[in-house]
């Protein structure tokens, strides 16, 4: 079995805890002084490639587990607390603030990144909670022409480069196979990822972190969707309460939902 | 011949519509360069039959205009193409027999429909945003060159869409420069198209017969007797509140029934284990909009709002009344779940 070579792209976004805020030029989401983090599916990613070499999961190994992002310089540190979870090293390509890419830029800046580092398995969060796409690796996979599970909720390796993913459908889940090279998308089930303790967040600043241009991938940020505008969804109003269950049932009545 | 005109003309209307003034494309209006969309709604179908949920595909691309094609593949797939061609609005169905299509796998699906894309020349792709649209259409965006437009849950001109962003907390207006409009839409948000209203041609498709590096290997699926989660008229919800499996099942269960409902489940019931991952409803579950949505013991979060407010009535029961559900309900109890659905559950049967 080949030693495992992971990519790990991940996303700093708006924290999940904070309630987003159309800007009042509606062009956008207010992102200036409020809580970034890393986005979570690309926690359960890196936890997953970290697990996977200690747990000595691939018959193979791990050779190396490298994290790239595109962002503003701050993006960097996601990185940081990527590597400060187990990851090796990072990659950061710089991105102007604002100048967000698109899924198919991103794919394929990874296209290129995968072929410089030559890695055989990408681990990707199934979305970012930022655009809610959900399309980055499946456009990579489509891209490499490889293999691809999305919404693994379990990756289990098995002889001859095989890997075995369980992944997340509706109405239940579904297993698919394939070989080495291949790109995994991670849903919530896949684990818990851990928190980086002090010594590690310490060490992880010594850490090889490289950057990077677009240049350098020879991709542009120019965009193939335009936003036209941004607005608030229609607020929805809370109709008050009732006192007990004889109120619950007429005001539905009333309401026309039973 | 039509088919490769109107492919050349799409590809010229980005760039050129501006500068080409001489050109005849620029002089056409809006209304005549609808005309020249054609849409390809990506239907689903299991184990020899439509998934009638995927039929909304053909109402988005009505909304469109132009000439709207459905494309199935799968092993014997005649019976499914001819129920398709039933579907209100539907001019062709593509149909491509061949077995290795059955579960659906990207890896020869996307070559797949690429080819029909490209034999026919159409200007949009549609499919639902399921399990199923999201693996596969961003698989096939990337092989065209095109940059997917997910999740929409309207269509306002032929290249502009509506789509929720920041788990619904904002909604975007996006406008597509690509020649080829690759897109998978909401469900909720467009109802199926009517079957038994139409009678399409029922044609064969390309097939490019692409090996796939994966192979299909199981699959559990929940069994339930229930309606289905996406689709149910109304449903109930249990969250964190329920406190076991045991309780979950006793509680929610009988409401559901009284009530004909599908059972749903938040974030936390499911990661505690008191409900099936393909019940949980939310930004990363499922996205619902029933007639009526009871949540149980749920208090409220944003991810768990993203997948449920749209919901026509929103009914809560809830001990704390300052949950964050209460201020999105058109009606609130406030009370012990283990004493207030007992009672509901009673009332209702009434």
């Amino acid at each position: 079995m080949s030693a495992l070579r992971i990519l790990v792209p991940i996303k700093r976004v708006i924290d999940y805890a904070v309630k987003p805020r159309v800007n009042k030029a509606q062009t956008g989401v207010e992102t200036a002084g409020v809580k970034h983090s890393m986005n979570p599916f690309d926690e359960l990613s890196v936890e997953e490639s970290v697990r996977i070499r200690e747990k000595k999961r691939a018959p193979g190994g791990v050779e190396d587990i490298c994290v790239i992002s595109a962002g503003p310089p701050k993006a960097q540190d996601v990185l940081r607390t990527a590597m400060a979870m187990g990851a090796d090293r990072a990659i950061h390509v710089d991105v102007k603030e604002g100048d967000d890419l698109e899924p198919l830029a991103v794919a394929k800046l990874l296209k290129k990144a995968v072929e410089e580092e030559k890695s055989n398995l990408v681990l990707l969060g199934k979305q970012s909670i930022d655009d809610d796409a959900n399309q980055t690796g499946q456009m990579l996979a489509g891209l490499l022409g490889w293999a691809q599970a999305t919404q693994a909720s379990k990756v289990e390796f098995g002889e001859g480069d095989s890997i075995s993913v369980t992944k997340e459908v509706d109405g239940g889940v579904e297993t698919v196979r394939a070989k080495l090279p291949m790109v995994v998308t991670t849903d919530l089930r896949l684990n818990e990822p851990r928190y980086a303790n002090l010594p590690n967040i310490m060490k992880a600043k010594k850490k090889p972190l490289s950057k990077k241009t677009l240049a350098d991938f020879g991709v542009s940020s120019d965009r193939r969707l335009k936003v036209l505008k941004v607005t608030e969804p229609a607020p929805r109003q809370g109709g008050g309460k009732v006192e007990d269950v004889n109120g619950l049932v007429s005001r539905l009545k009333e309401l026309g939902a039973i | 011949m039509l088919c490769t005109a109107r492919r050349i003309v799409a590809h010229q209307l980005p760039g050129r519509l501006t500068q080409a003034i001489t050109s005849p494309v620029a002089s056409l209006s809006p209304a005549a360069l609808r005309r020249l969309a054609s849409t390809l709604a990506v239907l689903e179908q299991r184990e020899g039959r439509l998934n009638q949920g995927s039929l909304n595909a053909i109402t988005a691309a009505k909304k469109i205009g132009g000439p709207i094609h459905g494309f199935v593949a799968g092993s014997s797939i005649k019976a499914v193409a001819e129920e398709a061609a039933t579907a209100d609005g539907v001019e062709k169905i593509i149909a491509v027999d061949n077995g290795a299509y059955d579960k659906g796998l990207p890896e020869n699906f996307a070559p797949l429909l690429v080819e029909n894309i490209k034999k026919g020349g159409y200007t949009h792709v549609i499919a639902g945003h399921t399990a199923f649209g999201k693996n596969l259409l961003p698989r096939v965006a990337a092989l065209l060159d095109s940059q997917q437009i997910s999740d929409i849950t309207s269509v306002e001109s032929e290249n502009t869409f509506v789509r929720p962003i920041y788990a619904g907390n904002a909604v975007a207006t996006v406008e597509s420069s690509d020649p080829i409009k690759i897109i998978t839409i909401r469900g909720t948000a467009f109802a199926p198209a009517e079957l038994g209203k139409g009678s399409a041609a029922v044609e064969e498709g390309v097939d490019p017969k692409v090996e796939s590096p994966t192979e299909w290997v199981s699959e559990d699926l929940a069994k339930s007797d229930r309606p289905d989660l996406a689709t149910a008229g109304r449903v109930v919800a249990g969250g964190r509140g329920l406190k076991s499996k045991e309780d979950f099942d006793k509680v929610i269960e009988p409401l559901a029934d009284a009530l004909g409902a599908a059972i749903g489940a938040s974030r936390a019931a499911v990661d505690s284990g008191y409900a099936d991952n393909s019940l949980q409803v939310g930004q990363t579950g499922k996205v619902v909009a029933p007639q009526l949505y009871l949540a149980v013991g749920i208090s409220g979060a944003i991810q768990h709002l993203a997948g449920m407010k749209d919901s026509k009535v929103i009914a809560a029961i809830n001990k704390d009344a300052d949950a964050p559900i209460f201020q999105v309900a058109d009606v609130g109890l406030v009370g012990d779940l283990f004493d207030k659905v007992p009672e509901l559950t009673e009332k209702l049967k009434e």
